[in-house]
């Protein structure tokens, strides 16, 4: 281990932070939907899709649905065609392994209707290692950030056209912005002589 | 047979180290060629690759590579209380400091509900418009040098640096300022500074005057770009285009107009939004943008003139630190000091969107707290990052000499992109 480290070119906080353990004490307040009138949730009622969302939140004055992942795709395209939705604004993805939540990421798709000049959240929360479907079809927005989020959670999209790493290099090993992925550590590169500098 | 034997001959014309990759594709005929164009390119603004694949001169598929840049700011934000981070959004897009600042801000103040002073607000407006100047100045200039009009890049250049001594006046820093904090701004302008300020505003309309003299009625100008790079409103949704490209796309959607934030509801301008979408009608918006910055601008300073004295950082305690003042003669004020550059505040569970339209477009910060003094997850959207998905849907069938002016028109910045 230590020759490991050593020539990783670990110091001890980079060490500290790699074994650093996260504490599951976090409780998500479950939303409710009870006396939410929204229209998106209207026109996904009369599409009959009203049970696949499933959550609500108001995240600081923006409403936030979470929706089951197999109806992800018709709720989009309820909201793009139907509620007026027009612009992706971002999509991005949360891994949530300090919370006791059930799931473990969320897929986030920030909308944001040009007419109407307001915003919507719809997410997915996904188990680990479960494949979301691709909205590439309903926001051809999305084709970059779903293979942000394949490169930077490692959440598969079913369905995409070109799922591939975009920012990391194609022969990277894990994905960087999940929780349990330490900051600092990785192997430096020209590393032969680190051993002889050391016990200069 | 024949033709492999004249393909050999031709790659033996290229010096040793430059290979290019060549294709037939025997049902059409047709002899494409693949080119990296980057990383290291000088009009791919940064460090963009690009993989060309041509026919002859023309574009058949473009595939940008991006990452180069990559830095893992949202990881290294995660890890910094709410306070340090700040310092990382001027990193980001390393053109547009300010505009990621106030997003930033506007993220974190709604997670710890705090109201901020008026004249922070309109401070605020003023230097988010200057960054927007500033930016467009660099914009401007080497969008021209890639076209090949190369003295209105020495004359921009004049005028940004004139903006970064106004922030060096005002904080010591030239770019990485982090002068917009949550709360409000970090301090007061110095003594002299809004002269310093006047000072660029009565030069710039006769600047504008000069580059539009430069290069509005040029026409090298014209036939570089009239008709480049069309990109019609449907596509530019369809990439997730935001801020000056789309509007030069025909879609009349500005943030400072449609969502007011910092109080921009209080000031008259207008947005300039294009018709035809090409190279020049993006030239257009964006000139116009300048003169209507301009207008803001003073608006802002005779608001800002209006209140001297007036604070410009929230006194609420939470997430302001004690007057200097007080430390000298409170022992309360010193450890509260102490903790709150230290530990920092904790805002209460929740999540927070900060979005300002900066100079390429709508900027995001989407903040999770999970009570900490650290951000739990943040969330960058850089505008640029969409805007470059356009790129390939806007080369598809051009010539290789405009994909330059292509991704000059479309302004994007590599730090943003990457973050």
């Amino acid at each position: 281990m230590v020759d490991a480290d050593v020539r990783l070119g670990l110091s001890g906080s980079d060490l500290a932070i790699r074994n650093k353990t996260f504490h599951s004490a976090l409780t998500m307040t479950p939303g409710t939907l009870e006396g939410i009138s929204h229209r998106f949730l209207r026109v996904v009622a009369e599409h009959g899709l009203q049970e696949s969302v499933v959550d609500f939140q108001d995240c600081n004055g923006i409403p936030s649905f979470t929706v089951n992942a197999d109806a992800v795709e018709a709720c989009l395209r309820i909201a793009k065609e139907n509620n007026g939705y027009d612009l992706l604004s971002d999509c991005f993805g949360v891994d949530r392994l300090g919370f006791s939540t059930p799931h473990r990421f969320e897929v986030v798709y920030s909308l944001y209707s040009i007419a109407h000049a307001d915003r919507i959240i719809v997410r997915v929360a996904l188990l680990l290692d479960e494949p979301c479907p691709s909205a590439a079809d309903v926001y051809p927005a999305t084709v970059w950030p779903e293979r942000e989020i394949y490169d930077m959670f490692g959440v598969e999209f079913t369905g995409h056209p070109d799922l591939r790493r975009i920012l990391m290099p194609d022969d990277w090993v894990g994905h960087p912005l999940r929780k349990d992925f330490p900051l600092g550590g990785e192997e430096v590169e020209f590393s032969h002589n680190v051993r002889e500098q050391e016990s200069k | 047979m024949q033709s492999s034997d004249l393909m050999s001959e031709r790659s033996t014309t290229f010096p040793a180290g430059i290979e290019v990759e060549r294709h037939h594709d025997s049902e059409s005929g047709a002899d494409t060629m693949t080119i990296n164009m980057g990383p290291s390119h000088p009009s791919t603004h940064g460090v963009l690759r690009l993989v060309l694949e041509l026919d002859g001169e023309n574009v058949v598929r473009c595939t940008p590579h991006i990452g180069y840049l990559h830095t893992g700011i949202e990881k290294t934000m995660e890890n910094l209380s709410y306070y340090k981070a700040l310092v990382l959004t001027d990193r980001e897009d390393y053109l547009s400091n300010l505009c990621n600042n106030l997003a930033y801000s506007l993220a974190v103040e709604q997670l710890v509900d705090v109201v901020i002073p008026e004249k922070s607000q309109v401070l605020r407006v003023l230097l988010n418009e200057l960054e927007r100047i500033a930016s467009h100045m660099l914009w401007l200039g080497t969008h021209a040098l890639d076209i090949g009009a190369m003295s209105v890049f020495f004359y921009t250049w004049q005028d940004r640096d004139l903006i970064l001594e106004i922030k060096e006046h005002m904080s010591g820093v030239r770019t990485k300022t982090s002068w917009i904090c949550p709360g409000g701004l970090r301090g007061d302008m110095p003594s002299g500074w809004y002269e310093r300020v006047e000072s660029f505003l009565n030069q710039f309309p006769k600047r504008m005057e000069m580059y539009e003299g430069l290069l509005s009625n040029n026409p090298i100008w014209l036939e570089r770009t009239r008709g480049v790079g069309v990109l019609t409103p449907q596509d530019a949704l369809d990439a997730g285009l935001t801020g000056p490209s789309l509007r030069a796309s025909g879609v009349a959607w500005d943030l400072r107009k449609s969502n007011p934030y910092s109080g921009y509801e209080q000031y008259e301008f207008d947005i300039a939004v294009g018709q035809y979408g090409d190279v020049l009608d993006r030239y257009r918006v964006r000139m116009e943008e300048l003169r209507q910055s301009y207008e803001i601008c003073r608006q802002a300073m005779k608001r800002a003139l209006a209140m001297p004295g007036a604070p410009v950082r929230t006194n609420d305690r939470k997430i302001a630190p004690p007057p200097k003042a007080e430390l000298d003669t409170s022992m309360e004020a010193l450890i509260h000091h102490f903790k709150l550059f230290t530990e920092g505040y904790h805002p209460p569970v929740g999540e927070a969107l900060g979005v300002v339209e900066g100079p390429r477009g709508e900027k995001a910060y989407y903040v999770i707290s999970d009570g900490s003094n650290r951000p739990y997850r943040v969330r960058i959207k850089g505008p640029s990052f969409y805007n470059l998905q356009a790129l390939p849907k806007m080369c598809e069938g051009r010539l290789v000499a405009d994909v330059v002016a292509m991704i000059g028109s479309i302004d994007i910045v590599l730090g943003d992109i990457d973050r």
